[in-house]
């Protein structure tokens, strides 16, 4: 049982469990699932739906956490991603040979490609900032936040584009076997990298330089390459989240997509146990949190809470994560408990 | 209560999570003296300092100051009490001036009404004059930083000193401090602490080296385990009977001598030509044969570890060539010189060495997995068999080898350090300071290793400060100064030799 | 030769803000005749007042090696609190003022605390905080409430003329003035400042040194938080009214302003004087850019960023020649 407690994915697990019981309990149908028009219905699946961009967001940002580093440009790349696809895709609806069909400005594989380098890019850009240059990973990408938002802005002129194009919609809004096509995308990634992580020694790498990367390079470990790497998919990864995100809302922001989405990343690395020191981390503790917070979102609606409430909550929960994460709390909490049984017994003597 | 006795600790005892650091350790230390607190790692004596200062309470026992009962709960707390620390590392600040970091706390005030303004004029004074007891006259509006350790040590003092002003008590400990220092430093350093002690200082002075010990030291402390071995005059207490005291055994003085008859050296394996970087080390000529141990002498600041670095690609050279086997190279990194057949155990362990929270098999088969690349990977079975195999070769001292490194002893860091380059089979082993900081025991348990691998046909290339070691193990000395290399001696040279040619260096 | 050299050798990263600053304005002043004005230089301070204190908060906050991300949502709630109190409950603004400032301080103070005694990453503790600041704002009122209280609009419009030339300066830009003094003089004269640079420089050896490094930590966030509260009323004179929208993301711009103004983010380095030209760099490239007028308002965040990338570049130089 001790190793249970122990388990790094014992408290993230606990508070999601803890967080959908006080769902059910406010909201009698939260777990009521419908078969309707071809694929599963329910409370459930909406925060499984809703989670998907911000656990690949935080997958992404896990590896580079890990290495020690930060990257609080995600939020500025999902808006690129989705100004780009947006812009290239555009859409219109057109009568060929009679027949009403959609037609985009470029393919669309060939728009989300590019959706996709130009995310990779800027997490490359980003990568070879930290690791070439040298800079301080907050810096680096403080750099990309500030700009990136503004080259968002200026692609989609400060206007929402919409996007005209029905079978784009498939990503966000799209149903495989019954469940939302984009927890299948959120899957996938989760899997990809788990095994990345798991069969290679690319886990091994990124520990060890998370944890010391002098050592790590005297080692014979390619430090630069792999922090690079690393940076690069995490701006993929938030490509990824930004195609899913403008699909789901049929359309692009440059102003507001991907808003504070790095904190949210942030908060669910954090709350899935990854430590922000770098080192040891945990992919399914990410998606964890990802989840978390999706719940946390719809538990507040349910409970019939006004929903501003959300960031409050969101401060509390980060604060208790922190408070537990930190030992310097945990020994403190353990002598608040030990000294009244000492001043107990001191007493019955 | 003897009226000398300016600190005593009686039963002092101090547990971490299960392990007794110190046991009932009684201590006593006099004014006008120079005591030396003197063990292996994990003997206590950094416990015992750390007691002393407040860092930790002690959880039995007791201490006490001129008679009175004290209990620091701070460094800051016992530095009121009298008790002043100068550590190894420099423990001050590198970005204030010389000048800031003397009075950091214990500002000049100046103004009736801006008792909250610092008198910088007045604090550039005080500082010349406290460093001018030390015989020491700098700047002291540079940033410390722009000083050598050497330099930024006695400024360490000089604070020391200055807290120390309107107290009665006086405790002056010093925790290795000459670690980082050359000869001229360090007895630069002793005059100083000679003066003190004159002046009537009660210092306690923690090192291991012992000739450093035997010279400045009136008495010596010992203790073994976390306990208390004894209290002795220095003349009470020849070598012989102090490595006794703090081994428990006595350790053969032969142990380790090179027996360069048996040295039949191999063919070249790296060659540098003019190897050099500019402002770290000057064109360097230097030949690593197989099955040689070649040693290389020098002071701090000689361009040993400069040296190192170039060879193994840690650092980019300017002008000269490298060739291994003959074939010419260039190494831009690490992984290059790895990927030739060179491995290095660093000469900062815990900064360059250990990946602290990974476990022992993790940390021995990390630069073997950083060879074979990332889609080769090792199962943690494979990891496990060539960690348990290096645990019971070099006899590492570990509840299992899935322990972070981190809770390891020093010595016992230093043998997993060495177990990941020997996985990875090297042809050439770059060993800079592979013996600092650990117990004699467990110096020479590596000691032999070394040798025994140089039999065995590795190429080694030792480097370290204790040149009584360079002089024993070595078959060949390259001896350096001033970043250039003044020469090579053959390994039965004398320690004498060796300083000899340094100095004729000039 | 070598001495001047080496002490300068702190100044250089102040001495390229203020390279950059003159080079700005210079260039503003060639290329647009009526840039070269009293007035448009002191409408630069007047309309980044804010940002300059929260500047100097942050500053400290940094030069300790840690960082504050609340300062953006502290100002909005200091906004909301005031027109709540003020509009709502009818309090004087002479209650109310205070009465934010204490709130802002409190919660500096509490962010500090968590920081230290448990020694929680400042990053992610101040990150909470910025989420509980916008989220109790919400909670006062989602819309934005305007201020018509009398005297938050005398203090609003009250121009001091300067000279008789005419140029004049607001309420808030004094008050960002005294606060940039009042910061230089923490910084070099009291022993709270210069604890700031060492736990900056080396944490372990402020502790071994001495120094109260787990008062001056709570201290330094409680300034910040301060200084955010301060910003925040003189915010409120500024728009007028109290909403959960105001200065997002300022926190960033003070972040840039501190870094352009020559603080190293490592902590231990830099100098307040030079977070007040940071502020006044990003101002001159809003005004450039409003001044040119073909450039959409994008751009700013764009130059920022191509700037912030040059400065931090230089002082990548700076660090590995050191």
């Amino acid at each position: 049982m001790k190793g249970l407690l122990h388990h790094r994915l014992f408290w993230p697990f606990a508070t999601l469990v803890l967080l959908l019981a006080v769902n059910a309990i406010f909201n009698p149908g939260f777990w009521h699932l419908q078969w309707r028009d071809g694929h599963l219905y329910g409370s459930v699946i909406d925060i499984l739906n809703r989670a998907a961009p911000l656990a690949l967001v935080a997958l992404g940002m896990t590896l580079v956490i890990a290495t020690r580093g930060i990257d609080i440009s995600v939020g500025a790349v999902v808006a690129i991603a989705a100004a780009v696809a947006a812009l290239m895709i555009g859409g219109e609806l057109v009568v060929k040979d009679g027949v009403q069909t959609h037609v985009s400005r470029f393919p669309m594989s060939l728009a989300i490609t590019t959706a996709l380098l130009v995310a990779a890019g800027c997490g490359l850009w980003n990568g070879l900032l930290v690791a070439k240059v040298g800079m301080q990973p907050i810096i680096a990408t403080l750099i990309l936040m500030v700009a990136g938002r503004g080259i968002a802005q200026l692609m989609t002129g400060g206007q929402i584009i919409t996007v005209y194009y029905a079978p784009f919609f498939f990503l966000g809004n799209g149903f495989l076997l019954g469940l939302p096509f984009a927890v299948f995308i959120a899957a996938a990634v989760w899997g990809a990298l788990h095994l990345l992580m798991t069969r290679t020694a690319l886990g091994l790498f990124i520990q060890a330089i998370g944890i010391n990367p002098a050592a790590a390079r005297l080692a014979g470990l390619q430090e630069r390459l792999i922090t690079i790497c690393v940076y690069t998919f995490c701006g993929f990864a938030a490509g990824v989240a930004g195609l899913v995100v403008s699909s789901n809302v049929k359309s692009a922001d440059g102003n507001n997509a991907g808003m504070l989405m790095e904190l949210d990343a942030i908060l669910a690395v954090t709350l899935g146990g990854t430590l922000l020191t770098g080192g040891r981390f945990s992919l399914a503790g990410s998606v964890l949190g990802a989840l978390i917070i999706q719940t946390l979102t719809s538990t507040i609606y349910s409970i019939g809470v006004p929903p501003e409430i959300n960031m409050v909550v969101k401060a509390a929960v980060v604060f208790v994560v922190m408070l537990m994460q930190s030992a310097e709390f945990r020994a403190a909490v353990r002598g608040w408990v030990v000294r009244p049984a000492a001043g107990a017994a001191g007493a019955a003597r | 209560m003897n009226p000398d006795v300016v600190l005593e600790a009686r039963g002092l005892t101090r547990r971490f999570t299960g392990v007794l650091a110190l046991s009932g350790v009684d201590f006593r230390l006099r004014a006008g003296e120079v005591h030396a607190l003197m063990g292996q790692n994990g003997a206590g004596k950094s416990t015992l300092i750390k007691v002393l200062t407040g860092v930790y309470p002690a959880d039995a026992g007791e201490l006490r100051l001129a008679g009175k009962a004290i209990h620091p709960t701070s460094p800051a707390a016992a530095q009121r009490l009298g008790i002043s620390t100068v550590y190894q590392e420099v423990n001050l600040c590198p970005n204030l001036s010389v000048a800031e970091n003397i009075f950091a706390g214990r500002y000049p005030r100046k103004g009736a009404a801006g008792l909250w303004r610092i008198d910088w004029a007045r604090m550039q004074t005080d500082a010349r004059a406290l460093l001018a007891r030390l015989n020491l006259d700098i700047d002291v509006t540079r940033l410390l930083a722009s000083y050598p350790v050497a330099v930024q040590q006695m400024v360490a003092i000089a604070r020391a000193l200055n807290s120390q002003t309107s107290v009665e008590a006086k405790v002056l400990i010093l925790d290795e401090p000459t670690s980082s220092l050359d000869e001229q430093e360090v007895e630069r350093l002793f005059a100083v602490l000679r003066q003190l002690r004159d002046d009537g200082m009660a210092i306690l002075f923690v090192t291991h080296f012992f000739e450093q010990m035997y010279a400045i030291s009136d008495r010596i402390t010992v203790l073994r385990n976390g306990e208390l071995v004894g209290e002795y005059l220095k003349a009470d207490l020849p070598p012989a009977a102090l490595i006794t005291a703090m081994v428990g055994r006595e350790l053969s003085a032969a142990a380790g001598r090179n027996d360069s008859a048996a040295a039949a050296a191999g063919e070249v394996l790296l060659q540098a030509r003019g190897l050099g970087r500019r402002g770290q080390l000057n064109p360097v000529d230097v030949d690593l044969r197989r099955g040689e141990v070649v040693g290389v002498g020098g002071l701090l600041g000689s361009g040993r570890t400069e040296l190192a670095r170039l060879l193994f690609g840690l650092d980019r050279s300017d002008s000269g060539e490298l060739s291994v086997a003959g074939e010419r190279v260039r190494f831009d990194n690490p992984a290059s010189a790895i990927r030739h057949g060179l491995g290095m155990c660093p000469e900062e362990r815990k900064h360059d060495g250990i990946v602290a929270e990974l476990s022992v098999r993790e940390n021995i088969a990390l630069a073997l997995q950083a060879r074979l690349g990332v889609w080769n990977c090792l199962t943690p079975a494979r990891q496990k068999e060539i960690a348990d195999r290096f645990v019971k070769s070099l006899g590492i001292k570990t509840a299992d080898i899935d322990t972070p490194i981190a809770l390891l002893s020093g010595g016992n860091q230093q043998k997993v350090v060495l177990a990941r380059w020997l996985a990875t089979e090297p042809q050439l082993l770059i060993l800079d300071e592979p013996t600092r900081g650990i117990d004699v025991a467990a110096k020479q348990e590596i000691m032999n290793e070394i040798l025994a691998l140089a039999r065995g046909g590795l190429a080694v290339l030792f480097i370290s400060s204790e040149m009584d070691e360079v002089v024993r193990v070595s078959d060949r000395i390259v001896v350096m100064r001033d970043r250039s290399k003044v020469g090579e001696l053959p390994g039965n040279s004398s320690e004498q030799a060796v300083y000899h040619l340094i100095a004729a260096g000039a | 030769m070598t001495a001047a050299v080496r002490l300068d050798s702190r100044y250089v990263p102040l001495i390229g803000t203020i390279a950059v600053f003159l080079l700005t304005a210079g260039y503003g002043s060639v290329a647009y005749t009526s840039f070269f004005s009293a007035q448009v230089f002191l409408n630069l301070l007047i309309d980044n007042a804010f940002l300059c204190i929260v500047g100097v908060g942050m500053t400290f906050v940094i030069l300790s090696g840690g960082i504050d991300l609340s300062v953006g949502s502290v100002i909005a709630l200091t906004t909301m609190v005031s027109a709540a109190l003020v509009e709502h409950h009818h309090w004087s603004a002479w209650l109310a003022i205070p009465l934010v400032l204490a709130i802002g301080t409190a919660f500096g103070a509490l962010m500090g605390w968590l920081i230290q005694r448990f020694r929680l990453q400042p990053f992610i503790v101040t990150l909470a905080g910025m989420f509980l600041a916008r989220g109790l704002c919400y909670l006062i009122s989602i819309d934005s409430i305007s201020i018509t209280d009398a005297t938050y609009t005398a203090i609003s419009q009250a121009r001091i003329a300067l000279w008789s030339g005419g140029a004049s300066i607001t309420v808030g830009a004094l008050i960002a003035l005294a606060t940039i003094a009042i910061g230089i003089w923490l910084a070099h004269t009291t022993e709270f400042g210069r604890t700031v640079y060492a736990i900056g420089g080396n944490e372990a050896s402020a502790l071994l040194m001495g120094l109260p490094v787990a008062r001056t930590t709570v201290l330094v966030y409680t300034f910040s938080g301060f200084c955010s509260a301060l910003a925040g009323v003189v915010f409120t004179f500024y728009m007028l009214s109290g909403y959960g929208l105001h200065a997002v993301g300022l926190e960033l711009d003070a972040i840039a302003a501190v870094v352009i103004g020559g603080t190293l983010l490592s902590g231990g380095v830099g100098y307040v004087a030079g977070t007040l030209f940071g502020v006044l760099i990003l101002g001159i490239i809003q005004t450039l850019i409003a001044f040119d007028g073909s450039l959409s308002s994008w751009w700013t965040r764009i130059v920022i960023g191509a700037l912030l990338f040059v400065f931090c570049l230089l002082q990548r130089g700076f660090e590995s020649r050191r």
